[in-house]
This record gives structure tokens, sequence and C-alpha cells, in this order.
């Protein structure tokens, strides 16, 4: 196992290295990433000046999927964000110098960049966890504990997931940048605020087919012993897991595909 | 008789061109590469040359791994590129003149390590290794310097260093000399002879550069849309289309257009006669005769010898139809 990660070991050493070489620019882009989190946070806040339940949820449980999405979507943007800049590889040949190395396209493509300035992002999101978990009375349970811990992982699972599927999809959309975003950047915005608002069509296709609602929604009205809207009952907050799964299929194959369809091997 | 390294059997290459937008759309196919086929042996050196658009390019994508042919079988080291891609990368060295293959923020030598983690070279093995390259390929002085501050030449070495660290069967150099001052030229060059005869390394290299297939290569292909046009070697070729070499005379006193040289034609007088420019085919007459013709008209104070230019030799076997 050690012997297989050695080369990724190597790929992302590097990275860091280059990144903290520039320790100024590191750490405005940091302050800046801080930033964003904030805004976002501040939106939230906005939102609940105004009014005092959006979905089933008031200011405590909004803060709560806050928490989750915001954690999963920074630790996946960190991670495998660059992917969905594919076609930036593609014209600058960095694609092909991949294809003439001995590891496989995405996992070279993954652990091409690890962009750690997104962790201000993670920072913020954590803390409102903290705050969220406190502010929220919740009938902890064992199971409940483990999911608690469990959902910001798979909530970044899913989303580096979403990542993967843009790529993939920008094989045949060379300029499709726009119409990727929609489903990381717009699934992440989905999931920032519960699914419940939006009318069944949307939440069907953010549960479902984008499983955005996984990653915060779904697990937060688990934890707060809400029932969910119909068709997404709360129970599915168990069942990240094989939404990953499932997702992660979806995004595999079609990276192949698109992988494929770059070589010319036939999609 | 060992199998060819490389072995390419009706090889060809369709790209689907899609044109218009909306219900106009139009699919119209362009063949890049048909037909080829060649094999080359180990130890070999071949120059493919053409025009730009020719198909190099294509080709060696397809004889890499990252294109697949759409007609046709090829294979490489013994392995069919795309299927064995991974395989296949342990064994060859590509480097693209234009493209870079290194990370363009990190120090050669953190390029290096990361190279030896991916091809899983032991540090004994990497130590050596990079020793003998860096020194070879002087890379001593710009070895902590991030890539995007070296000058092309020093990349480009840089670049040859990096493919060659797992010391590949094969070497692939696509215009491996493009943009590169004379000096630099000269010392890439210099290192590949010495490659070439320390090792077995066989190299297949494309190229715009005459010297470069002239000092470099034994063989030379050329393709012409794909097609291909010539197999064999560089005099042949010459001999082939007839290509002129021009000698160019510098004399002591002006003198009269030396226009009745045997076997040469007249292609320009300077200075009142004091430089002039005599083309001649190879095989109907020599340079020392010419030179000898010459210099019992006018004292001779300098004379080089222009070599037939590649793109006008390539020029000519195109426009002979062959």
């Amino acid at each position: 196992m050690g012997e297989v990660l050695a080369p990724y070991r190597a790929l992302l050493a590097s990275r860091l290295r280059s990144q903290l070489a520039y320790r100024r620019s590191f750490v405005l882009d940091l302050i800046g990433a801080v930033g964003i989190g904030v805004l976002e946070l501040a939106e939230v806040l906005v939102i609940f000046s105004s009014i005092t339940v959006l979905g089933e949820l008031d200011l405590a449980g909004a803060l709560l999927l806050f928490a989750f999405a915001g954690i999963g979507f920074s630790l996946a943007d960190m991670a495998v964000g660059h992917v969905d800049s594919l076609p930036r590889y593609l014209r600058s040949g960095t694609l092909d110098a991949f294809l003439l190395r001995p590891l496989p396209v995405l996992a070279q493509l993954i652990t091409s960049d690890l962009q750690l300035r997104r962790l201000g992002r993670t920072a913020v999101a954590a803390v409102v966890l903290v705050i969220a978990l406190s502010m929220n009375t919740i009938a902890w349970t064992p199971a409940l504990v483990v999911l608690a811990v469990l959902t910001p992982l798979f909530s970044a699972i899913i989303f580096a997931a979403l990542f993967v599927c843009a790529a993939g999809v920008q094989f045949w959309l060379v300029e499709g940048g726009e119409f990727a975003n929609a489903f990381t950047y717009g699934g992440s915005y989905a999931a920032s605020y519960p699914t419940s608002i939006f009318s069944l069509p949307m939440r069907v296709l953010f549960t479902f087919v984008v499983p955005a609602a996984f990653t915060a929604y779904l697990p937060t009205l688990v934890l707060l012993g809400h029932a969910g809207p119909a068709w997404t009952p709360a129970v599915l907050g168990w069942f990240a897991p094989v939404a990953a799964a499932g997702i992660w299929t979806v995004a595999l194959l079609g990276w192949r595909a698109g992988l494929r369809h770059y070589t010319g091997a036939g999609s | 008789m060992t199998e060819p390294i490389i072995s390419a059997t009706g090889l060809g290459r369709d790209f689907v061109i899609r044109t218009g937008r909306g219900l106009r759309r139009r699919r119209s196919i362009t063949r890049a590469v048909a037909d080829l086929d060649f094999t080359i042996e180990a130890g070999a050196a071949v120059g493919y040359i053409g025009a730009n658009g020719a198909g190099k390019s294509t080709t060696i994508k397809m004889l890499t791994g990252i294109l697949v042919p759409t007609a046709g079988r090829v294979h490489t080291c013994g392995l069919d590129p795309h299927r064995h891609r991974r395989e296949l990368a342990r064994r060859i060295g590509v480097v693209f003149g234009q493209r870079s293959q290194l990370w363009w923020d990190l120090p050669l030598a953190e390029s290096y390590r990361a190279l030896a983690a991916i091809h899983r070279l032991g540090p004994d093995t990497l130590r050596t290794r990079r020793g003998t390259l860096v020194e070879r390929l002087d890379l001593g002085e710009f070895l902590e310097t991030p890539v995007r501050q070296l000058s092309l030449g020093q990349r480009i070495r840089g670049e040859i260093a990096a493919a060659l660290l797992h010391s590949p069967e094969l070497l692939i150099l696509d215009e491996p000399t493009i943009g590169l001052d004379v000096l630099s030229k000269e010392r890439l060059r210099q290192f590949l002879l010495e490659e070439r005869a320390a090792g077995d390394t066989t190299l297949l290299l494309t190229t715009h550069d005459m010297d470069d297939v002239q000092r470099l290569t034994d063989r030379i292909i050329v393709v012409d849309h794909g097609r291909m046009a010539y197999d064999g070697t560089l005099p042949g070729l010459v001999e082939r289309v007839g290509a002129d070499r021009v000698i160019v005379v510098d004399l002591e006193e002006t003198t009269a257009p030396l226009a009745d040289v045997a076997g040469t034609r007249l292609l320009g007088v300077e200075a009142d006669g004091l430089r002039q420019r005599l083309a001649f085919t190879p095989g109907s007459t020599t340079a020392a005769a010419v030179l000898a013709h010459v210099s019992a008209r006018a004292e001779v104070r300098d004379l080089t010898i222009e070599e037939p230019d590649i793109e006008d030799v390539v020029r000519r076997l195109y426009a002979s139809g062959t």
C-alpha cells in the first residue's frame, strides 16, 4: 500500500512546498478564503435577521447545516477542486504529460494540486460547527455522534465526486466550465440551505441526481429529529455513504468515458 | 534478430471536425495520418520529418499511447501503446520541445525527486543516474532554480534529463532544438551523440533543423499529408530529389562572374564579384573540384558550403510527386 502511494506522496509534498515557498502570498490567500467563509456566514445571518424559520430550520439548525456543507465543500475544493479546470490542462498539454507517466491519469490530476488556502473556509465552517452543536438541543445517542462525525467527511467525499463529474463532462464541452460549475458550486450553494425551501422537482434534483442534500441537509434533519419533507424524508440522512458510492460510480464512469473520448478510444 | 522497438502497419488516424453551429453543424473527417508502414530497430536513430501539420505529432501520440489509431496497428517496445500505456511509460522517455513536462514552479532537483518516485527508482539508482545526467547535461548551476526562471536552453536540457531519468529504451524528441540558440543546439546534439554512443537507446526525433538530422540520425522518414513520402538515408533523399549544395567563395579581388564553372550554377554575385555563390548537385561534381576551378581564376580568401535546407529538400520531394 505504502509502495503504491509513494509517488502521490512525493507529488503532493512537492505541491505543498511550492505553496509554502511564497509565504506572504499564501497568508493573503488564506485570509481571502477566511473572508469568503465569513461572507457566506453573513448571508445566512442576514436572512435570519428578518425571518426566524427557513424550511423547518431555525437559526441554530441553519448554522449546523451551513457548517456541514461548508466543511465538506471546502475540503473537497482543497483536495480536488482544481480538476474542473480540465480545459486548462488540455490546452497546456499537461494531460498529455500525465498520459506519458506510469500512473492513472485521474490520480495524477487530483494530486497535481492541493490548495491549502481553502482551509481558511474550512476553519470558518469548523468554528460555526462547534457553535451550532452547542446552540442546538440534540438528543445525543452513540449513533448520532457517529453521524455528526462522519457527515463532514462524507460531505467532502460527495462534493469531490461532483468535481470529478464536472471534469469528465469537460472532455466534451471544452468551454463547459460554467455548465460544470452549476453542479459543483451550485450544489454547494444548494447544500447550504434547507432543501425543503426548493420546489419538489428541484428538491428531487438536489437529492437523487446531484446528491447535495446528503452532504448536510438530510443528516441535519436526523440530528435535530425533524421528519423532513415529502419525497426526501429525514431517514435518508443515514444514507450519505450510499449516495457517495453512487455519485462516485457515476463520476468514475464519466471520467473514464471522457478520457476515452480524448484519446479516441471510443466512448 | 530482436523484435523491432517500433512497428507500425497500416497506421492511420482520422479526426472528426465539427464546424458551424446548431442545425448547420457539419461533421467532416480529416485524415491526419494514413497507411504508415515502418519498423524501427533497437539502437537506431531516426529523424521523422514533415511540414507543419503533416502528421508528425499525431504519429508520436499514437506511438506513445496518448492517441488511439483509427486504422492499422502499432507496437512500441512490443506493447500496444494505448492498452499498456502505463507499462510503456516506464520504458520510454518523451520530450516535447514546446510543451513542458516539468513542474513550472519547482526546481529541477525537486522534479527529479517526484519523477523518481513515479518511476519507482530507488534512492541509489536516482543518485547515480541523476549525477550522470547533471554532469553530462551541465545542469549543476541551475538545479535549484524554479523551472519558470530557466532559459529555454536550460529548460530543454532539464526536460531531456527528466525523460532519461528512468533509463528508457526509446527516447522520443519532438522538436527538441526549436528556438534554441546555436550554442545550446550544439551542446544538446553533442549530448545526444554521446548518449547514443554510450548505450543502446533508440532515438526518434522530429525536427525542422537539417543539422539535427545530419548529425543525429542515420535514417529519415518523411511524411507528407499523413502519408509516407520517403524512408531511407539523408544522402539518398538528397540524391533522389537532386538538392543542391551551395558553395560561397570570398575572393581577394573583384572578379568577373564565375558563370562557367563545370557542374555548377551561378546563384549570385555580391560586392562586384568579391563574393559569389555557386550551386552544385552532389554527384555531378565535388566541392574540391569547384574550389580548384575557382582558385584557377582568383585567389580564394574564404569559403563556406551551405547544405541543402531540409524544408527545401522536403518541398522538392513533395513537388516530385512521390
